[in-house]
């Protein structure tokens, strides 16, 4: 296998940024839509996790 | 519950791989101790070759990583891991496999790098065999540690189970990727990519490895042992989750910040410097989820040593990941890149963050594995107090160094020349490096004080091997109380965590390297660019075996300073042919993508005589001697073997030439010597210093031979 150019040319190479920008905003937003929607009472028994301390 | 079981939490391997964080702790800080004051007293290179700092600094880079944090990384996941999980490990024997593999793979690779066997790459320096048995024992503790999982008795997957996972899973990807090499002996290979994308690879490798070997894996331990030293839940959870899934994803674009102003298309470039400057905001969520765990118990931060390591890491991970972002920028890239800066900024990340957190943890591990207390709690408050100045000194003066040598780079006379030789900005550093080295003293006589407070510590208690502990398990399907949402159902499953994760992380690879492989305007062809010669090539062998890389760069920037001293800057389409790229990331030395060129031209007997004696030519230079150069002979052996394998990456020898390509070697050797005996030295073409100034004779002249301007 050699890594020969396949394409000659890309025309609009710009969108490559924008394009992961825009990825990375809307990946954010649904996380931080979802962590906000989490129930209380839950967060507070998974961070009790590391100490319970029947088991050190 | 009623229906608990008992089983054994594996204490054993834990002890294992805290011994070995400490040993190799101590191993790879002396050889940086040694790489140190090799820059101020080159005797210290002993003019052999296996401890010329061009060697040493490999061993110093991978010990720490992959040794000290390495051994750190498993001791800790291996602790937590039957913890949270409330499991024992899968199994003993893969345990078992993974800890003597791993250490096995720790002692090939000081041997092989200091033999000289390296593919040139940073911080993947190791040659092929190596890297396949890297790779089974990296699946052994994927296996064991998904093993774990599966068997757990606690339905939920705790955040530092995520950072795990997600390091298991990009360093397995990372590895993949940039150790694709083509062996040609039993031994060595060629990296399979050359030039502008061997370097797009190496350094999203290399950044990734900060990312997900020095960082996710100890940010996991962080939010284990740092609620577990306090006594109290990690600030936010919420904060947590944000943290890891913004984390990951940003980490994996930013590599491309590392080769800022070379010849890497712009538009990767700035997108690495975006993905950077975005890296501050999960980065300082983390850290301050960290320091707001200790909100209330300040107090206890007076007097328990472990959490005052844990603090000063922490704080240490906050200040060297708003410095990264910082250095991310084109502006302060172009003063801080290639300079003591970044030296200084990495070992804020290595000394403060991995090696204060890993103290931290060993002060609180031994004791409760060993059930005694802490041999001496003011022997390791002076631990503390040395590690602490320690860092200090060691930073301070390599930061300024770092300024001082950019500014001076940079200096130009009132009549527009150049004002300093590289040479004189070497001089000036001498002091600095002195102040490092004092710096790097004090935090090792640290780590040997809590070496010798832990040994007491082990030998007044007596170790629990297998711990016992009960938890009911797990009972058949997971039915929640309200409506589940998506994430709920990734948080319990640890493989669609991991598919996730890697899914995540191969979005940022794949948008950075498809363009720059499969399109040909990102490396423009410069016609007068051709292969090396094989007396050349041999030459460039020798240069990356001795590891040249690590004080020479090989990338002019397009910047007056630098064409000034340099010559014309470098371009993507000169190093197509370089199988590895060679462009360096720090210079102790002068760049020497140019040495080869009329500007910068030396004789052969120059080279000769500097390679020999480099204080002969250059009064007060820190260069180590080579002269085992000047009595090994080239292997002419293995001439057909490598350029066979270069045909095979689409290098353009002429078929049959392999066959030829000692002739041509001997025929340029004699035209070397002839030229040296005109200046009165006696040479013997067979040797391995005339290859050697072959190939700096050629670099960077090819581009001379293009018409002006035609490429760009």
């Amino acid at each position: 296998m050699k890594f020969i150019h396949y394409l000659e040319n890309i025309s609009g190479v710009s969108i490559y940024p924008l394009t992961s920008l825009l990825i990375f905003f809307v990946f954010f937003i649904v996380l931080l839509w979802f962590v906000f929607r989490t129930n209380k009472d839950y967060l507070k028994k998974i961070e009790q996790l590391p100490l319970d301390n029947n088991n050190q | 519950m009623n229906n608990k079981e008992t089983f054994y939490y594996d204490n054993k391997i834990v002890k294992w791989f805290a011994y070995a964080t400490m040993l190799w702790a101590i191993v790879g800080m002396l050889v940086g101790l040694l790489a140190a004051f090799q820059l101020v007293f080159p005797a210290l290179n002993f003019d052999l070759a296996q401890t010329t700092f061009g060697r040493v600094r490999p061993v110093h880079t991978n010990a720490i990583i992959f040794a000290f944090v390495g051994n750190g990384i498993f001791m800790g996941v291996y602790y937590s891991l039957q913890r949270l999980c409330k499991a024992r490990m899968f199994s003993d024997t893969l345990s078992k496999i993974h800890f003597w593999g791993w250490q096995l793979i720790i002692v090939l690779a000081a041997v092989t790098l200091l033999s000289g066997y390296t593919t040139g790459k940073e911080y993947a320096e190791l040659e092929w065999p190596i890297d396949i048995l890297i790779t089974i024992i990296w699946v052994v503790f994927g296996w064991n540690m998904f093993g774990t999982i599966i068997k757990r008795r606690e339905r939920h997957l705790y955040v530092a189970i995520w950072f795990y996972i997600a390091t298991f899973v990009t360093v397995a990807v990372l590895h993949l990727v940039n150790s694709f090499e083509l062996p040609y002996s039993w031994i060595k290979s060629y990296s399979w990519y050359a030039g502008m994308q061997d370097a797009l690879v190496q350094w999203w490798y290399g950044h990734n490895a900060v990312a997900f070997f020095l960082t996710t894996p100890y940010l996991g331990l962080m939010y284990y042992f740092l609620p577990k030293a306090a006594d109290r839940p990690v600030y936010s959870y919420r904060l947590s989750i944000i943290h890891f899934w913004a984390l990951i994803f940003l980490y994996i674009w930013a590599g491309p910040h590392h080769l800022l102003y070379t010849s890497l298309p712009d538009w990767a470039q700035s997108l690495g410097t975006v993905f950077s400057f975005m890296l501050i905001a999960p980065s300082w969520g983390g850290m301050i989820n960290g320091l707001l765990t200790l909100r209330g118990v300040w107090d206890k931060v007076r007097e328990d040593v472990v959490l005052k390591f844990m603090v000063v890491a922490v704080t240490a991970y906050g200040m060297a990941t708003f410095e990264g972002p910082m250095l991310s920028f084109k502006n302060i890239n172009a003063i801080a890149h290639f300079t003591d800066w970044i030296v200084a900024h990495v070992h804020v990340g290595a000394l403060g963050w991995n090696g204060f957190l890993t103290f931290g943890i060993l002060y609180w591990l031994i004791p409760r594995i060993f059930k005694t207390e802490l041999y001496s709690k003011s022997m390791a408050n002076t631990h503390f107090w040395l590690g602490t100045l320690g860092i200090l000194l060691y930073a301070i003066p390599m930061y300024w160094a770092g300024w001082t040598q950019s500014l001076m780079w940079k200096e130009f006379t009132d009549d527009g020349y150049i004002k300093y030789q590289f040479l004189e900005t070497v001089v000036r550093l001498r002091p600095f490096y002195i102040l490092r080295g004092i710096g790097g003293l004090l935090f090792f006589i640290g780590a040997i004080l809590m070496v010798y407070n832990l040994i007491k510590t082990v030998k007044s208690g007596k170790a629990m091997n297998d711990e016992a502990a009960e938890a009911a398990p797990l009972e058949g399907e997971y039915v929640p109380v309200h409506k589940e949402h998506w994430h709920r159902w990734v948080e319990r499953k640890p493989v669609q965590l991991l598919v996730l994760s890697l899914v995540v992380i191969l979005i940022g690879g794949a948008v950075e390297f498809i363009p720059s492989f499969l399109i040909k305007s990102n490396v423009p062809t410069i016609s007068s660019v051709k292969p090396y010669t094989p007396l050349e090539l041999q030459g460039r062998d020798i240069y990356v075996r001795e590891g040249c890389y690590t004080c020479h760069s090989q990338m002019v920037r397009p910047f007056r300073s630098e064409t000034a001293r340099y010559g014309e800057y470098s371009k993507a389409g000169e190093f197509v042919y370089d199988h590895p790229f060679q462009w360096g990331s720090k210079r102790t030395g002068p760049d020497l993508a140019r040495e080869g060129t009329q500007k910068l031209r030396k004789s052969n007997s120059w080279h000769f005589n500097h390679l020999y004696l480099p204080s002969s030519t250059s009064e007060g230079s820190v260069m180590p001697s080579y002269p085992w150069l000047f009595e090994n002979d080239i292997d002419m052996d293995i001439t057909e073997a490598k350029i066979k394998a270069m045909q095979t990456l689409g290098v353009p020898y002429e078929k049959g030439y392999e066959k030829m390509a000692n002739d041509d070697l001997m025929k340029q050797a004699n035209e070397i010597v002839a030229d040296l005996s005109k200046d009165n030295i006696k040479a013997m073409p067979q040797k391995e210093i005339i290859a050697l100034i072959a190939y700096l004779q050629r670099l960077g002249t090819d581009i001379s031979a293009e018409p002006q301007n035609s490429n760009k």
